[in-house]
């Protein structure tokens, strides 16, 4: 590993990705006027900086490899041993209460405005957790119970007037009806294939709703939309934002309590021994099929619910908002935040919702510098922001 | 190390984000907000391109009311929930008036948004026809005539010059498409002619035939097209290959150059409406050119509408003498203003006066205004 | 009259099924070596779509004749993916592997990559769409039939079954292919055996963006424009196909597809293409609760 060696390296790296980069980067063709541009600077920009990069990245494996090894000995990182200890993590939870509950105060509507959006992601990626980080089930199609959650709240307050408050707790049972119903049939698949089948079902319940005009207005959506009501006091523009979004702050709480109990109850732990093994759970006697269906339904719950906030957030909907691109959205929380760790999914749902946001002093460049954020994210750290420490039972000698 | 490390690289991110508003300087604020990028980029970009435009030009002519105007373009990628906090990021940031947004559906959302914060939003190219004439969204105007206005000028047209008598109707399943397919379906079926088939089609699918096969069953005289231009151009062709020679009429989102770039020779004979032929107005031969020596290329779609929504908001701002929402909104519907589209104003629904649609059929190569 | 409509129905069908094949077959040759849902395979697709046009337009301009033309392009084409796939494979995925990451971490690169290069593709072309020359000229002889199934679309299908011979060809009889079966049994056992795993996990990947350059001309050359968006719905299509013939199947990938494009093609026909996909995802699952591994997967018995 001597220097000529490396820069040997990063020159070959650089000169096969000008090779690659030749057609797309370098020629531009106006098939109309006949016209070829060739932008060759783009050629030495990718030249240069993939040498560079090439060689930063070769440096980042070898770290990450060397503390591949250090880590058997103490193996859990910075985060996870905050969360561990209880002098720092108390106090540290207190100091983010005080921020969260400060937070519309100090910072502009808009701030807030996104807050609401990244914590609704939070709450789908919480309930997603359910379905993936404990028991195991790949679900692509996640995004189906949100726009049941959504549209429950819109019609009903279309067609019976129905406020938010009693929206809420509907649109999570009509998610979980809806959950259990397409968990059902599909119970025997594993894998891949369980995750197809369930795309195929979050795409279904899109079209239906595309083009079943009679029942949900089709493309053009449900315009206006009540946010929620507070004891009939008339809300200014950034007052009913706040309030939403202390509405959002208690339900994510609400939701973080929950899934913290039941990840510690009987049905939490059937799950995550679902997830390890199959067959050995079952040969302790769970039953497999109502385990699973118990993850998909209260998995769908949470979906419903941040669904109608949805809805109460942007006063319209269409079913564009569901689209397969949603559920990935929120698999990718889950998975870059450290699956099966709340903490993990809540830094996860806050760090891709909030990235393109902040992102946007970007412009045009945002969406690509989210996708190579993701890829990084997954080489240099696969296993997630924060990775979930499972309870561990140590054997003493004594 | 590392602890400090990720200590710095939080409060990076806690400083990127919180600290991007602020410096409130003495300038008017205009929006620009629609889709940049994302799928339906191709719609959105002309029109930034159009206010920046439009604003190096005032700039250069001493700006509003004495101060510059400041451009503040953001990006919604057309999806309502995305456009909600576009909008409310363009409110926090203090805009004084909004040009946008493209798409009819992140237009509703945002409306509301607006309306509470006393702010106006003029759209080149949301067609919905509720926007207007709703009365649910008083803040928003257009310099573009509504989707019922070209359905009823595709019936009048089909009917009287091309005297058909059976119809199919096809659309692209989405927000624009089929809204429109379903006003051309009414005003059809009112003007007595036979629609034969109404359906929506899938956009992305890589191929149509069997709903070209369909429709051949049927043997219309007439295609009507509800929806934009990349799968009108795909099933025009699949259509010619097939050697089909049925009629093919598509609205103004088939009506972009584009398309006939994409159909090539498939495009010969294609009825499509759209906005009132400006190609004699000096005033938009000036903007091509002007976009032409800024960006090096053809000015794209709604590029005209988003030039003259902007000079129209710049001007009412000019006349009202301040950016109160009551003086402006007074001043764009009194005042009459030069545009590449023609000297337009607006009425009480906020539709434009002075812009209407013609029927274009697309002769050697180019899209030529029917009489 | 009522045959021939079902006639062209089938044919029509039978375009679309081939389409979905061509691109299918990649996805399930990874799928079958490494388990990976490759994401951004329908992307390599657009990619080698992009690099066709681009080429051909270049050569066209200096006034090569047209054949070359095609050959060139063609051959730019499947090199340029070949290499993107080679590529990405070392950038997203071969880090993971070499860390034991989850799974699902592996998904979420691809993903990320997927967006990567549609950006890239987005930011350094053009946002528009773009014409694409019919480069498959109009067969004289095929005149007659040419109102029921194009010569494109002919040779689309026959492309198809070229490809999926040779590649069913190459995995059978051949010292790699050998390799490959081997290496998506078991990784381990196979390196032990002398098998060097990582280079026939880059040769999967190499064939695969391969056959998704070719599907790329040949269906932007009958669709007659590209943007680049093209690959993120063909790509899903063409998964669900390869997940109905039980992924890791080559013959089963195109059996699915063929299916695919059937059931979609005969339910629009004679039914209503408001319903068209709705009705192919039922038709999926109601395929794998029957069968839970594809029409021609194998059903793998859990052991203990």
């Amino acid at each position: 590993m001597t220097a000529t060696g490396e820069i040997k390296k990063s020159v070959l790296v650089s000169l096969w990705f000008m090779f690659l980069t030749f057609p797309i980067m370098v020629i531009r063709v106006n098939t109309v006027q006949d016209v070829v541009e060739w932008r060759w600077l783009n050629m030495a920009y990718i030249g240069i900086g993939t040498f560079f990069i090439s060689m930063l990245w070769r440096y980042m494996i070898r770290r990450k490899e060397r503390e591949g090894k250090k880590e058997k000995t103490d193996n859990l990182s910075f985060a996870q041993k905050i969360i561990l200890d209880k002098k720092i993590f108390i106090p540290l939870v207190a100091l983010t209460g005080l921020f969260i509950i400060v937070f519309p105060h100090m910072f502009s509507m808009y701030q807030t405005n996104i807050m609401i959006s990244a914590l609704i992601y939070v709450m789908l990626g919480l309930g997603l957790n359910i379905v993936i980080g404990l028991a195991g089930l790949l679900d692509l199609g996640y995004v189906a119970f949100f726009a049941v959650g959504a549209y429950s709240y819109a019609l009903l307050n279309l067609h019976y007037g129905l406020v938010f408050w009693l929206a809420l707790p509907l649109g999570g049972f009509l998610a979980l009806i809806f959950g259990v119903i397409l968990g059902y049939p599909v119970l025997r698949l594993r894998g891949d294939y369980l995750a197809i089948v369930t795309l195929g079902f979050g795409e279904i319940i899109r079209l239906v709703l595309e083009n079943w005009n009679e029942f949900s207005f089709g493309p053009s959506g449900i315009p206006n939309i009540p946010k929620p009501p507070l004891f009939g006091v008339d809300l200014s523009l950034s007052g009913s934002i706040i309030y939403l979004y202390y509405i959002i702050v208690g339900l994510v709480i609400f939701t973080i309590f929950v899934i913290n109990r039941l990840e510690n109850s009987r049905i939490g732990r059937a799950w995550i021994a679902l997830k390890d093994d199959e067959i050995a759970c079952q040969a302790m006697g769970i039953d497999k099929a109502r385990t699973k269906l118990r993850a998909f339904g209260l998995g769908a719950m949470w979906a419903g619910m941040a669904g109608v906030i949805f809805a109460a957030k942007t006063t319209f909907i269409n079913p564009a908002s569901f689209t397969i691109w949603e559920s990935v959205i929120i698999l990718c929380t889950v998975v870059l935040g450290g699956m099966g760790s709340i903490t993990g999914v809540i830094s996860g749902a806050l760090l891709l919702i909030l990235l393109p946001e902040y992102l946007r002093a970007f412009s045009e460049f945002r969406m690509i510098i989210f996708g190579a954020v993701l890829v990084l994210m997954m080489v240099f750290r696969p296993g997630g922001i924060i990775n979930n420490v499972r309870k561990t039972y140590k054997f003493q000698k004594t | 190390m590392k602890l400090y490390f990720k200590i710095l690289v939080l409060s990076l991110f806690v400083l990127i984000g919180f600290s991007a508003p602020g410096f409130a300087g003495d300038t008017i604020k205009l929006g620009v907000a629609g889709a940049h990028s994302g799928d339906l980029a191709s719609y959105g970009i002309p029109s930034v391109h159009a206010a920046e435009l439009v604003v190096k030009k005032i700039n250069a002519q001493g700006g509003v009311l004495g101060k510059t105007v400041e451009l503040l373009v953001e990006d919604d990628v057309c999806k309502p929930e995305v456009a909600g906090n576009t909008a409310t990021k363009l409110v926090s940031d203090g805009v004084d008036v909004v040009m946008g947004h493209i798409c009819s559906g992140a237009t509703k959302s945002a409306m509301g948004i607006y309306k509470d914060a006393g702010i106006i939003a003029i759209s080149p190219s949301a067609t919905n026809p509720d926007l207007t004439l709703s009365g649910e969204y008083p803040n928003f105007l257009r310099t573009i005539a509504h989707d019922a206005v070209q359905a009823q000028l595709q019936v009048k047209f089909a009917t009287n010059v091309l005297k058909v008598k059976k119809i199919a109707i096809l659309h692209d399943k989405g927000d624009y498409g089929k809204g429109q397919a379903e006003l051309a379906q009414k005003y059809f079926t009112t003007a007595g002619v036979d629609v034969a088939l109404f359906e929506g089609v899938t956009p992305g699918a890589v191929d149509y035939s069997a709903i070209v096969m369909k429709v051949r069953r049927v043997k219309p005289d007439l295609v009507v097209w509800g929806g934009y231009h990349p799968e009108a151009s795909k099933i025009v062709t699949l259509m010619r290959k097939k050697k089909m020679d049925t009629l093919f009429m598509g609205s103004d989102g088939v009506k972009d150059d584009t398309f006939i770039k994409v159909a090539g020779k498939y495009a010969e004979g294609v009825f499509a409406t759209g906005p009132m032929d400006v190609s004699g107005n000096a005033m938009a031969i000036a903007a091509k050119k002007a976009h032409q020596e800024a960006y090096g290329s053809d000015p794209g779609a709604f590029f005209d509408a988003a030039y003259a929504a902007t000079l129209a908001l710049l001007n009412a701002v000019e006349k009202a003498g301040s950016t109160d929402y009551n003086a402006v909104m007074k001043a764009l519907k009194s005042e009459y203003v030069d545009t590449p589209l023609g000297n337009i104003s607006f009425d009480a629904n906020g539709d434009a006066i002075g812009i209407g649609f013609s029927v274009y059929r697309v002769e050697n190569g180019v899209f030529v205004e029917q009489k | 009259m009522d045959f021939d409509y079902f006639s062209y129905l089938f044919f029509g069908g039978l375009t679309r099924g081939s389409i979905y094949a061509l691109i299918a077959l990649g996805y399930t040759m990874v799928y079958g070596i490494i388990q990976l849902i490759n994401f951004a395979h329908g992307e390599i697709y657009m990619i080698g779509a992009f690099t066709g046009l681009i080429i051909a337009s270049v050569l066209t301009m200096m006034g090569l004749p047209s054949l070359a033309v095609i050959i060139i392009a063609a051959a730019a084409a499947i090199i340029y993916a070949s290499a993107y796939g080679f590529t990405i494979e070392k950038i997203a995925y071969k880090p993971l592997r070499d860390a034991n990451a989850p799974r699902l971490s592996a998904l979420i690169s691809a993903i990320g990559m997927s967006l990567f290069l549609q950006n890239y593709v987005l930011l350094a072309q053009t946002s528009d769409f773009l014409p694409f020359p019919s480069l498959i000229p109009d067969f004289e002889f095929w005149e007659p039939y040419s109102h029921i199934w194009t010569s494109a679309e002919l040779v689309i299908f026959i492309t198809t079954v070229i490809v999926m011979i040779l590649l069913t060809f190459l995995i059978k009889f051949t010292k790699i292919g050998k390799a490959m079966r081997a290496t998506s049994q078991d990784k381990t056992m196979a390196s032990l055996l002398g098998i060097n795993v990582n280079r026939v996990i880059t040769f999967t990947f190499v064939v695969g963006s391969a056959t998704a350059a070719i599907g790329g001309i040949l269906i932007a050359s009958h669709i007659g424009q590209i943007n680049f968006y093209m690959g993120f719905i063909a790509g899903i299509k063409a998964f669900v196909a390869a997940v109905l013939g039980g992924i890791g199947s080559i013959p089963g990938a195109v059996i699915g597809a063929l299916i695919l494009g059937w059931t979609e093609s005969f339910f629009t026909g004679y039914i209503s293409s408001d319903y068209e996909d709705v009705f192919a995802f039922l038709f999926l699952v109601g395929i794998l609760i029957l069968r839970p591994s594809g029409i021609l997967g194998k059903s793998e018995t859990q052991k203990v």
